[in-house]
This record gives structure tokens, C-alpha cells and sequence, in this order.
């Protein structure tokens, strides 16, 4: 009975999945570049530049249309790297908010109360005031608490640096809205699930484990789903604080080299690219977990 | 034979014990509620809502519990330092400091005033140009229905910073028209900057509120001879916004404190203020008391709406 519960994957839909395995190393890969600074810059003198620049430099000689980092190498680098960190952001701050919503919502199911007061007021705390505001308050007001650490150089700089402090704050912010989807989706899980399993004997522990999570994350992918995109989307205020991500990036360039509209475009196209990948990558994970019979 | 189990057996109601007054009115130091003062009908929750909104919670008297001790705590470092002596302390300076970040210069709109206008407004056009898009996201035309359907998925799906900048850079300062010149400040262009996911997010609560209406009510229509613009207009509709009230209040609280971006763009918000009192003072430990400060008024502002919006959904839950 029980491999009726196992989903059977197609033939057709292994593809997809090495498909999606495939994109996920590239992106790790821009991610670690952008972070440990190894260049992605073959990927432009090799092959985006030779393969695209003659149509885009052909096309700012004849209209006005300059779409400056399909031929110049350091804008095409600059901004590969942006959207590295953009990416690298991402993924830190998604995994790391999902940690944080699940952990949350185990502890308000704890039997302490003080345990489950102060999530509560961390959830309403966040939740209730902006995302900018906060990063500030992180950036500008408890960095500069923290002690300084020596570099190997000998000199003093911040503990974390910008780019820790908005994976932080994001991570922070995103986690109390997940705290509740988790938490909704732990209350939809019938009350007879927990004392079945109560009675065969599981901990506390493990009952959260393995009965309530697997079925409450099936509940909550949904609207997991859409508060991960809101928080890639929210990574752009990590431009704030003077993370060099994509859209601080682009701003350089377009301050540099005036062509506003276009990177504007790029950003836009960029943005809906990464949710549409997230969103599919979420789509499939609800299908696969799906068991026959519940939910829909 | 009987089979005992581990349900729990539900419990009975005390019928003759008196019912004690909700907790959260003992806190708001409140009368009760006469019985039977709220009809239940849309439009009409009271200032006991609001009331609930805020101190129903303990969270909220504990967060600003903790804000408070963090204030002495600054508070009595700066008076127990040396230097500290020939300067105002941290309340001091904050309340200083308090009417500039709320209201913003003399003589012009900015601080937290300008939040509140600039959501005010972005609302105010997101919802009546999200509604319209919502409806032509259903209407049986594909040639509205699918311009409709991407143009929601376009501003639904970017993020709200580089619509921001989008606005602010690719629009003129000022349009000249009729020979009439209409200047476009910079928070004007922020306004409709921000109201561009706005509308697109109304449209999608639109869309699935009309959605979510059976199908037997556009069917009962039809066969009492309604057109279908008629059924919509007075059937279906008047049912969306009972549903589209909760949502529509959530999407105000998250505009509320994303009004707070309009500071990187050059407009002289809540969030610029801060900076620029902090700067000038020039103090370090003045840092988590106005930055915490800030928080605070827009956290005072959205948790009630927040707690109403929880308020109104419970009260207008489809019961299934």
C-alpha cells in the first residue's frame, strides 16, 4: 500500500528534471563567481560578445538603441556579476527563510509560552515594518556595534559586510511571513494525524518530523511559493546598502554610459526570468510531492 | 464493547457561569460591548475594531516594551557617560527630532506625513486602474482578455524598486499641454511609480473574486433575464467587494511600508529624514533610538490594520 503514495515520474519528465539540475548549477556557479571573484569571463570574451556584439554594436550605429554589455567586455562582466549576486542572494536568503519559518513555526507549537510570545512578537515586528527600514536599522545601526575584526593586512573592518547584513535582514524579514504559512499549514494537518501517531508510539519530536512537516509542506507550497518570489524581488533593496547586485549594477552603467531604457529592460527581463524559473522549480516540487488524495 | 481512544472528548459548555469580558477589552480599559452592536453587514466595523487591532495582542505591548527599555537603556549610557553631560540626552533629541521626521520641513510635505499621503494616493489609483484590469481580465474577449492578463503578470512579477527607478528616470519633470506647463515633482512620479504593482496586484484580488463567486449565481441571473454587464454590475460585484476587502487592506499595509523606498529615489520621506537628523547630530548611540523610532511609527500605523484585516477576514470567512 504504501508505494501507492509515491508519485511515478514519466519517461518525458526526466528531461525536465536534468534540465532543472543543469540551471541550477549554472546559477550556483554565477553566484560563486560573483561572491569569491572568480570572473565569469570567458563567458563573455567566449562566447556572449562574439556571438552577439557585431548585431548589438550594428544596432546602436544605426538606431539609438545601445545595448552596451553585449559588446563592450567590462560592462558584459560588471553586469554578469551583478546578476550572480542577485542569484547568490536569492538562493541564501530563500534557504535560509524557509529554515527560519520552519523553525519558527515549531517553537510556536512549543508548550512555553515565552518561547511562543517572543516569536509572536518577532512575526508582527517584521512583518509590520518595512523591509528598507529594516535593513538599515541593521546596516546603520547594529553593525556598528558589533566588534571589528582584523583582515590578514591588519586592518579593522566591520565583522559582516553588506552583502551578510542584507542576506540577514531579508532572510529575517522573509522568515516571519513564512513563520505563519508554516504554521497555517501545520493547523490544516488533521488533529487525528498527530494523535495517530501519538499512539504509535513517535516523540514530540518526531511526530513534527516526519507526519505534521511532510504534510503541512504540502498545504503551504502555494503560498510558499509566492512569498519567495516577493523576496527575490525584495533583493533590490540590497542596492541600498550598497550590495553591488544587479541593480546596482545597472545603475552604474546607466549612469556611465546613459542608455537608461535598455538597461531598464534588461532588469525587468532579468527579474521575470528568475521568478519564472523559481515559480517552475516550485510548480514541480508541489507536483512531485503531490499524494493521491490529498489536496486536490 | 467499547473502544477507548486518544480523542479528545469535546467540552461542555458551562452554560450559568458568567462570561467573563474578552481580555482585550479589560487591556484597552473599555466598557463591554452592548450585545448585538455590530449588525455584520459590510461597512460597518466601529472604533472597537480598531481598539482590538491594537491591544488584543500581547506581542504588541511586548514589542513596544522592549523598544521602550532600549530607549533607557541609550538613555542612561549617554547620561552615564562623561561626555554625555553637555549634551541633551536620547529622549530629548528624539522628541527634538520627532515633529521633523513626522511632518516633514515647514512649509512642505515630507516625513511621515508623505508616506501617508503618497499610499493615500497610490491606493487610490491602483484600485480603481487594478479593478478595471481585474474585470478585463474576465471578460469573454480574448483581445482585452490576454493584453489584460500580461500586462498584470508584467508588474506583478518585477520588483517594486525597479519600477520605482523606471518612473522616476524615463518620465519628464514636466508635461506641457494646451499650453499649460504641469510639473511632475519627483514624488508624483514615485506615486505612480509605486502604483503600478499596486494596480496589478488588485487585479489579480479582483480577478479571483470574481472567480470565486458560483457559478449559479451568474446562472440564476441569466435565467431572470439580467443582461451580463447587468449581472455583473449588480450581482456579482456587490459580492466581490465583501471578498476583496481583507486583501485589499493587506496590499495597503505592505504598500504602506514600501512607501519607505521612495527615500533612495531623492524624495524627502520618513526614512530620509532619519538619515539626515542622525547625520547632523552625529552621535553614535543615537543610531538604534531613531532608527528604532522610525520603525515604531510604522509599526503603529500598520499592526492595527494588519489585526483589522485578520478582524474582517474571520468575519467574512466563506463558510464551506
Amino acid at each position: 500500500m504504501a508505494t501507492t503514495l509515491s508519485v511515478e515520474k514519466k519517461s518525458g519528465q526526466r528531461l525536465q528534471v536534468w534540465l532543472a539540475a543543469a540551471g541550477a548549477l549554472l546559477l550556483l556557479y554565477f553566484g560563486w563567481s560573483a561572491l569569491f571573484g572568480l570572473e565569469p569571463v570567458n563567458f563573455c570574451t567566449g562566447l556572449i560578445i562574439p556571438a552577439l556584439g557585431p548585431a548589438a554594436k550594428a544596432l546602436y550605429d544605426t538606431s539609438n538603441v545601445n545595448i552596451i554589455y553585449l559588446y563592450e567586455p567590462f560592462e558584459c562582466q560588471r553586469l554578469l556579476r551583478g546578476m550572480g549576486m542577485t542569484i547568490y542572494l536569492s538562493f541564501v536568503c530563500v534557504v535560509a527563510s524557509v529554515v527560519i519559518g520552519v523553525l519558527g513555526a515549531w517553537a510556536q507549537m512549543s508548550k512555553s509560552k515565552l518561547l511562543r510570545g517572543f516569536t509572536q512578537s518577532y512575526i508582527q515586528f517584521f512583518r509590520n515594518t518595512p523591509p528598507l527600514v529594516q535593513m538599515y536599522f541593521f546596516f546603520f545601526a547594529l553593525s556598528p556595534l558589533l566588534p571589528r575584526v582584523m583582515t590578514d593586512y591588519g586592518i579593522a573592518r566591520p565583522m559582516f559586510d553588506a552583502f551578510t547584513w542584507a542576506a540577514i535582514s531579508l532572510s529575517f524579514f522573509a522568515g516571519a511571513f513564512n513563520v505563519e504559512i508554516f504554521r497555517s499549514g501545520i493547523e490544516a494537518v488533521p488533529r487525528t494525524m498527530t494523535e495517530a501517531a501519538e499512539s504509535l508510539g513517535f516523540t514530540r519530536a518526531q511526530v513534527f518530523r516526519r507526519v505534521v512537516l511532510p504534510l503541512a509542506l504540502r498545504v503551504c507550497i502555494p503560498s510558499l511559493t509566492n512569498n519567495l518570489v516577493n523576496l527575490v524581488k525584495t533583493t533590490t533593496l540590497a542596492f541600498a546598502i550598497s550590495v553591488p547586485e544587479a541593480l546596482f549594477v545597472a545603475n552604474q552603467i546607466w549612469s556611465d554610459r546613459v542608455n537608461v531604457l535598455e538597461m531598464m529592460l534588461t532588469l525587468f527581463a532579468f527579474y521575470i526570468g528568475l521568478v519564472a524559473v523559481l515559480v517552475w522549480m516550485m510548480d514541480r516540487w508541489e507536483k512531485s510531492l503531490r499524494i493521491p488524495g490529498y489536496g486536490r | 464493547m467499547t473502544i477507548k481512544t486518544h480523542a479528545r472528548t469535546p467540552k461542555k459548555p458551562k452554560a450559568d457561569a458568567p462570561k467573563p469580558p474578552p481580555r482585550d477589552v479589560v487591556l484597552a480599559g473599555l466598557p463591554p460591548l452592548p450585545q448585538g452592536a455590530r449588525s455584520g453587514r459590510w461597512g460597518d466595523w466601529g472604533a472597537d475594531d480598531f481598539v482590538r487591532g491594537f491591544f488584543s495582542r500581547r506581542s504588541a505591548l511586548v514589542i513596544c516594551a522592549i523598544v521602550a527599555s532600549g530607549i533607557l537603556c541609550g538613555e542612561a549610557y549617554a547620561q552615564l557617560s562623561p561626555r554625555g553631560q553637555e549634551r541633551p540626552g536620547i529622549i530629548e533629541t528624539m522628541l527634538n527630532w520627532a515633529p521633523l521626521i513626522l511632518f516633514g520641513r515647514p512649509g512642505e510635505i515630507g516625513g511621515f506625513a508623505l508616506n501617508i499621503l503618497v499610499s493615500f494616493m497610490v491606493m487610490a489609483i491602483g484600485t480603481v486602474t487594478g479593478v478595471l484590469l481585474g474585470i478585463a481580465q474576465v471578460t469573454k474577449s480574448a483581445l482585452v482578455r490576454i493584453p489584460a492578463w500580461a500586462i498584470t503578470q508584467f508588474f506583478r512579477n518585477s520588483p517594486w524598486l525597479v519600477l520605482l527607478f523606471f518612473t522616476i528616470l524615463l518620465m519628464p519633470f514636466q508635461i506641457r499641454a494646451f499650453g499649460y506647463t504641469i510639473p511632475f515633482p519627483d514624488w508624483i512620479k514615485a506615486t505612480i511609480g509605486l502604483a503600478l504593482p499596486i494596480m496589478a496586484n488588485i487585479s489579480e484580488v479582483t480577478r479571483g473574486a470574481i472567480q470565486s463567486i458560483p457559478t449559479g449565481q451568474w446562472e440564476s441571473a441569466e435565467s431572470l433575464a439580467f443582461s451580463r454587464a447587468q449581472t455583473f454590475r449588480l450581482i456579482i460585484l456587490p459580492q466581490c467587494v465583501k471578498r476583496m476587502t481583507p486583501p485589499w487592506m493587506n496590499w495597503y499595509a505592505i504598500l504602506t511600508m514600501a512607501t519607505s523606498l521612495v527615500s533612495i529615489v531623492g524624495v524627502s520621506d520618513a526614512m530620509t529624514l532619519t538619515k539626515l537628523a542622525v547625520d547632523a547630530d552625529g552621535r553614535s548611540e543615537l543610531l538604534i533610538p531613531m532608527y528604532g523610532m522610525l520603525l515604531m511609527f510604522f509599526f503603529i500605523y500598520c499592526y492595527p490594520i494588519a489585526r483589522l484585516t485578520q478582524v474582517l477576514e474571520r468575519r467574512y470567512a466563506v463558510v464551506t
